[in-house]
């Protein structure tokens, strides 16, 4: 995954260029569906959801699904439908905001890493190295272990534990763009470095970017369930689709439904981002085809 | 190639020590104070004051850090554990072959299965059976592993009641584990190796080898895949550090005592020289891995054998 070429997205081509092309795929167009649902439930949860998360009613508790509760209700009788959807919330959040993370810092080392070279460069990637040598669900563990629980520790924890990845990824970008025309056409009207990286070098290198983000909202969703699952991420009430499969897991053989929901909605939500990364790598970036 | 071999390991060194200094500085931001954890809220102040002592905790950071390395490298001691006072060193060393057991017995299953299915895939491309296994490994992908256990557990122990569900001692019981942990791997290599099959049927020397009347099975098994072994081969050594790192939470489920459910339970005790240690000791397994695929390149590759006379 080091050196790719440089991609160019034509302007004039552009979005629809990639949509019409996107629409041929149909798992990644089931993918973007099933996101651009996701992404609704998170927005208008407070709305859809018959039932507010944390609404207990201890009457109620572990009731079957039923067309009251479509998924049944917890332990404290809560009802697991509202609370899977506003776990949307909690999980696209964390995924967003942990890829940001790993995107601005990963982005900013490797950019400069790339451009500059020579000692720079061996000093930032042997420091990426180091951090991709610990594999990135312990590097979470070990973040998290020593911030401690919680919702913003957890995405901190995530989003370091992959900023290597990006970092490496776009390096790669930048070393095989560094030598290009245009790069030293803005050098020869005195563009300064800054300018130089932020606007000419890395929209030239979105297309990989987009691609391993989509990838990496995927992989840190289910890094962050883990967490949650072995008690370093969310804390209850909060209610986070890896907490609730970890809090089900205590009733699994009389209410396996507590545990079997949140788990499908963790998959259905990674195997919409994984078809529709697959589907825009296939589109923006041919040569990154796996 | 002797020469290439120990110049590999002396490249470890660095990361190592690396590694150790962010899992080092880790424990040592982590909130709480170590001796009030160990001696508990009872202990007077002279008596933690001389815990503080004796343990170096009121060093200068940075050596803290160089008697920390010292004692791994000339005694194999990274601490000890707050609660039950034992070498971390030997608590891993008794919890690895659990651990090791589990990995490379998904390992194993993987590359059975993934490898003749990705091949069988890459042959028909775009058959009824490709596209099946190409969805399927997505669905693979996409599985968190907790989850998947608990659905086995559900399923093969809990209503069927043909494997156990938890234990570690005879081979009933690594069924479930493994099932649980390989279908990952297995995902990745069937897709490695699916992908970089099609790209070398298409040269010239496998379309040689068929002109020249040899039998599809030879120009599959032995031209094409001898050529495509090369990305297999890393994604594998990959993902073993992957099953090491995956076997935290599947070990947990299924209560294996290997190294991944010793740092869970650490964790959930606040014993960070145990989870931090565990750290350590899975990267370092990590970087020997890679270390041995890439000799393993020169092993199945002539032409990077080549490199290095």
């Amino acid at each position: 995954m080091s050196a790719q070429a440089p991609v160019k997205m034509k302007s004039e081509a552009g979005l629809l260029d990639i949509w019409n092309r996107l629409r041929k795929n149909h798992l990644a167009l089931f993918g973007l569906v099933i996101v651009v649902l996701l992404v609704f439930f998170a927005i208008t949860a407070d709305f859809i959801a018959p039932y507010r998360y944390d609404q207990q009613n201890l009457m109620k508790a572990f009731e079957s699904p039923s067309k009251e509760h479509f998924f049944g209700t917890d332990e404290f009788g809560r009802d697991i439908f509202s609370r899977i959807i506003h776990g949307s919330r909690i999980s696209l959040q964390v995924g967003m905001i942990a890829v940001g993370i790993a995107v601005v810092f990963g982005g900013l080392l490797g950019s400069v890493a790339g451009y500059y070279g020579g000692r720079i460069d061996n000093l930032i990637m042997r420091a990426m190295d180091i951090l991709l040598s610990i594999p990135s669900i312990l590097l979470a563990i070990a973040i998290a272990a020593s911030l401690g629980p919680g919702l913003y520790n957890m995405m901190v924890a995530v989003g370091i534990s992959s900023t290597p990845q990006y970092a490496r990824i776009i390096r790669g970008s930048v070393l095989s763009l560094r030598g290009q025309e245009f790069v030293e056409a803005a050098k020869a009207v005195g563009s300064s470095d800054t300018r130089i990286i932020l606007k000419h070098i890395i929209p030239n290198c979105l297309a990989p970017i987009i691609v391993q983000s989509t990838l990496g909202v995927a992989s840190a969703i289910l890094t962050a369930a883990g967490l949650s699952f072995i008690g370093l991420g969310i804390q209850p009430p909060t209610p986070e689709w890896g907490a609730m499969l970890s809090g089900g897991r205590e009733y699994i053989r009389d209410y396996a439904y507590m545990t079997i929901f949140p788990g499908l909605a963790i998959m259905i939500t990674i195997l919409a981002l994984n078809f529709l990364g697959d589907g825009l790598r296939d589109v923006l970036d041919p040569k990154l085809k796996r | 190639m002797i020469k290439y071999i120990f110049k590999r390991i002396l490249s470890l060194i660095p990361v190592m020590l690396g590694v150790a200094f962010i899992v080092f500085t880790l424990l040592y931001l982590t909130p709480g104070d170590p001796a009030r954890i160990v001696l508990g809220d009872q202990a007077t102040e002279e008596a933690l004051h001389e815990f503080r002592e004796k343990e170096g905790l009121n060093d200068p950071f940075l050596v803290q850090f160089g008697n920390y390395v010292w004692k791994a490298v000339t005694r194999g001691d990274i601490g000890r554990s707050y609660m039950t006072r034992r070498s971390v060193a030997n608590e891993i060393m008794s919890a690895f072959p659990s651990t090791l057991k589990l990995a490379l017995s998904c390992v194993i299953a993987a590359i059975i299965l993934g490898v003749p299915i990705g091949i069988l895939s890459a042959i028909r491309q775009n058959s009824l059976f490709d596209n099946v296994t190409r969805f399927l490994a997505m669905v693979g992908l996409s599985m968190p592993v907790f989850w998947q256990g608990v659905l086995l557990i559900l399923l093969f122990s809990v209503k069927l009641r043909w494997f156990p569900s938890s234990g570690f001692d005879t081979w009933a019981t690594l069924v479930l584990p493994t099932l649980t942990l390989a279908c990952n791997p297995l995902a990745v290599i069937t897709r490695m190796t699916r992908s970089s099959m099609l790209e070398v049927v298409r040269q010239d020397y496998i379309r040689t080898a068929r002109a020249k009347g040899q039998s599809e099975r030879i120009v599959i098994w032995r031209h094409a895949l001898g050529n495509a072994l090369i990305p297999i081969v890393t994604v594998i050594g990959l993902q073993f550090g992957t099953l090491l790192a995956g076997a935290v939470l599947t070990e947990s489920i299924f209560s294996i005592p290997g190294v991944g459910r010793l740092m869970v339970d650490a964790i959930k005790m606040r014993d960070y020289p145990v989870v931090q240690g565990g750290v350590l000791f899975i990267a370092i397994t990590f970087s020997f891995v890679n270390l041995m695929v890439d000799l393993l390149y020169a092993w199945v590759d002539p032409r990077i054998r080549a490199q290095y006379k």
